[in-house]
């Protein structure tokens, strides 16, 4: 580059990179600030506690068990969103019958694949009420009225789903899954079908049958998408702060007796009811730190060579 | 077309670089979101306590005309209209230009003004989201409303504001000995039922646990609920098990839970025999099915279609439901009925006041807040109040004869005649937030019979102990 042309470019990255520090970087540093401090969130009087806040994190069992709710939400939710979403972007594209050398979707996965991404406009919160409907723990719910319709419960004996700690992780991660699974589908579909139709085809000739042709050739040639897929709901499985907050019970959700509890919702509930938000800032570094953990270990271990074409 | 695999000697390829960094992108944005909230702005900026109009008899606080004032209200079972009324009615007065907000989110629209220092003027500080009154206090956040209290009555000027309204009502505002929050309205909390169901079935109101029992034997025979809770609120049933124990063992029993005695739950008789009087009521299979999930409105509204008999609730029930409720359905307030041998008699109430009105001490219109509080006091805001609300308020025959109340609201009216004297209030719940969270826990967990009494005493007896070692707990302690 030509003398002068640094200082031309390094004007136009200061703006950036100064709003960078102060929205994004600087929240992080303060929110670190007050983990060491008793803040109680409605004032500026506080003082510093040290590391007091991370001990008792250690020992603050409903803190313990969310994380451990975060877990499996992050085992669950990706493998079963992914796996469905998979399957049916497959059927959609390459799964019909002989019909265009056999590269070609189920009947009417045009209409399937428009279909199927209805739930991704909906918001988080009208899911929440949506699915309060469904799992209301009346014979008013839809679920409950079709097993009473069935046969399969009573009326005076409804199954309270999200009032039983057997029940409420399933019945959350069912919601995020129904949401997720369109997008994902839509989105592995129009990675299907960058893949050349040749390689297909040759396929066919070579007599690959269905599952064949998908492990052989379709799942190598998405990976790139599939991993994405994989971080962004790595994400979801950390969060998950709407859904439980509002459909659960309990002050910012986490109910029955902290049985769905996710960090979120542990820490909404230290900073703004307990009035202890030095210790939820405690909290909110702890979640950026697991979250980097589970992006970095994702990327890592889903790395591997890439087909190009 | 081929494939070739990525370049491995000349490091992260520009590809992978984009890709990298838009997945830690991505990461850092939700969680942001969420650090960020703890992220606070700006520093205390102290109020302005300067009034800026001439100090007289009628104008106490020095209100200037042409001011302005930001009230926040929490619209929930009262609506905001009442507020709407009152600011309509001040700006009459005193020229004073109201900023009305309406919200159910107190908590999400205010913490962060109490935080950077600028906060409304008033608020009514309410609902399922309301900054709670102890963290409030704790922050250096509330203005001591004593100025207000002796200031002379708007009706009257010879008597003070404090005198004018109904003995106890002030109690629950109160931390460390100071009023900081005013409880505006006069509630009764206890179980309601609907007159005509009741006059259909041939039931009178039961007086006695048995009576109880006996009308939600009958019900659940016949296809009705007997009792209804807001099951996805514990709060609801803590009043019927509360308030058991109150009666039961009278006003010691309360005041041992307020005090964190050690022997509040576990090694009381009265806890034990409420407990297990209201886990009779489960064991048995008397609740309304699936109540034990739902939310305050939907199982009001059960109630209301008649596939309950009783529900637990407070007197803002009425209001709250007023468009669920068929025209004859006649409702009605009862006492909760007695255990053998108990210390209280029938009429005894839990009443008291709620909807806490604070003033915030770093308000910027503190002289047009302390105004519009006294005004609010006053039988025409009252009344206002009564007649957009359905509720009656802290003063003492506050609402003009000429208005004539809804039927559950009457029936509150007689009640509280009846009491008298035997009215009782909890404070745990203002003093001791995570106790009251962890009770309603415990209460969840019993009532989806999930645990047994003897562990529910234990899991209350546990949280009062926690309770116990707060620093708060020292100070807060009544007799």
């Amino acid at each position: 580059m030509r003398k002068g042309q640094y200082t031309f470019v390094t004007g136009f990255l200061f703006i950036p990179v100064a709003l960078y520090l102060v929205f994004v970087i600087w929240p992080y540093v303060q929110t670190f600030g007050y983990s060491l401090t008793d803040w109680k969130g409605q004032s500026q009087t506080f003082s510093f506690v040290g590391l007091d806040n991370y001990v008792a994190l250690l020992e603050d069992d409903v803190f313990l068990g969310a994380v451990w709710h975060n877990i499996l939400f992050l085992v669950f939710i990706p493998v079963i969103t992914i796996l469905l979403a998979l399957f049916l972007a497959f059927m959609v594209n390459a799964g019909g019958g002989g019909r265009a050398g056999g590269v070609s979707g189920v009947t009417g996965s045009k209409f399937y694949k428009v279909v199927y991404f209805f739930p991704q406009v909906l918001s988080l919160a009208i899911l929440a009420v949506l699915f309060g409907a469904v799992y209301r723990s009346d014979t008013g719910g839809m679920l409950n009225g079709l097993l009473l319709k069935l046969g399969l419960i009573e009326a005076d004996r409804p199954i309270e789903w999200l009032n039983e700690p057997d029940f409420v992780l399933w019945a959350l991660m069912a919601v995020v899954v129904w949401h997720g699974v369109g997008f994902y589908l839509v989105l592995f579909s129009a990675a299907m079908q960058s893949i050349p139709r040749d390689i297909y085809e040759a396929a066919l000739i070579d007599g690959a049958g269905r599952a064949q042709s998908f492990f052989r050739i379709t799942l190598p040639l998405l990976w790139d998408s599939v991993q994405t897929a994989w971080v962004y709901l790595g994400i979801v499985a950390m969060d998950m702060f709407v859904l439980v907050s509002t459909m659960t019970s309990g002050d910012y959700g986490g109910g029955p007796d902290h049985h769905s509890e996710v960090m979120s919702t542990v820490m909404m509930r230290n900073f703004l009811y307990f009035g202890r938000s030095g210790y939820a800032c405690a909290m909110g570094v702890v979640m950026l730190l697991l979250t980097l953990i589970v992006s970095v270990v994702t990327l890592r271990a889903t790395r591997r060579e890439r087909l190009e074409f | 077309m081929g494939s070739t695999s990525a370049p491995k000697n000349d490091g992260l390829g520009r590809r992978d670089l984009i890709k990298r960094s838009a997945a830690l992108g991505l990461i850092s944005v939700p969680t942001m979101s969420f650090l960020s909230a703890c992220a606070s702005s700006g520093g205390d900026s102290g109020g302005n306590d300067a009034p800026k109009g001439e100090k007289t008899k009628d104008n106490p606080f020095g209100v200037a005309k042409g001011g302005k004032i930001d009230v926040v209200v929490f619209k929930g079972g009262y609506g905001d209209e009442y507020a709407k009324a009152w600011e309509a009615s001040f700006n009459k007065k005193w020229g004073v230009t109201a900023t009305h907000t309406g919200t159910q989110e107190i908590t999400g629209k205010l913490q962060p003004r109490f935080n950077a220092g600028n906060p409304p003027d008033i608020v009514d500080n309410s609902g399922a989201q309301k900054i709670k009154i102890d963290v409030l206090y704790k922050n250096d956040q509330l203005l001591d409303l004593a100025e207000v209290l002796d200031a002379p009555s708007v009706d009257d000027p010879s008597k003070k504001v404090r005198d004018t309204l109904i003995p106890g009502t002030l109690d629950p505002g109160l931390q460390e000995g100071k009023v900081v929050a005013l409880n505006y309205i006069y509630t009764v909390w206890g179980l309601w039922y609907s007159g005509k169901l009741f006059k259909e079935k041939g039931w009178t109101e039961p007086k006695t646990w048995d009576e109880f029992l006996a009308i939600c034997k009958e019900a659940t025979a016949q296809g009705i609920g007997g009792l209804a809770h807001q099951g996805k609120y514990p709060y609801y049933i803590n009043v019927a098990i509360m308030d058991l124990i109150a009666k039961t063992g009278g006003l010691e029993a309360m005041k041992a839970i307020d005090n964190l005695d050690p022997r509040a739950f576990v090694g009381s008789d009265a806890a034990k025999q409420a407990v297990e009087a209201i886990y009779e009521v489960v064991e048995k299979g008397y609740l309304m099915p699936g109540t034990n999930g739902l939310e305050h409105t939907e199982s009001q509204t059960r109630w209301n279609q008649y596939k309950a008999a009783f529900i637990t609730c407070g007197s803002w029930l009425e209001n709250e439901q007023i468009k669920q409720t068929p025209a004859d359905f006649d409702m009605r307030f009862m006492p909760m009925p007695l255990l053998p041998g108990s210390k209280m008699p029938y009429e005894a109430i839990r009443a008291g006041s709620g909807e806490p009105f604070i003033i915030p001490s770093k308000a910027k219109n503190l002289a047009e807040a302390k105004e519009f509080m006294r005004m609010m006091l006053s039988k025409e805001w009252s009344t206002l109040f009564a007649k957009e609300a359905n509720s009656l308020t802290i003063l003492a025959d506050g609402v003009d004869p000429s208005v004539k109340l809804r039927p559950g609201t009457q029936s509150t009216v007689e009640a509280s005649k009846k009491a008298g004297p035997n009215t009782f209030r909890y404070l745990y719940t203002e003093w001791y937030s995570e106790m009251d969270t962890e009770l309603q826990n415990a209460s969840n967990e019993l009532m989806a019979k999930r645990i047994q009494p003897a562990e529910w005493l234990k899991r209350a007896q546990a949280a009062v102990d926690k309770a116990a070692k707060d620093p708060a707990s020292k100070k807060n302690r009544r007799d």
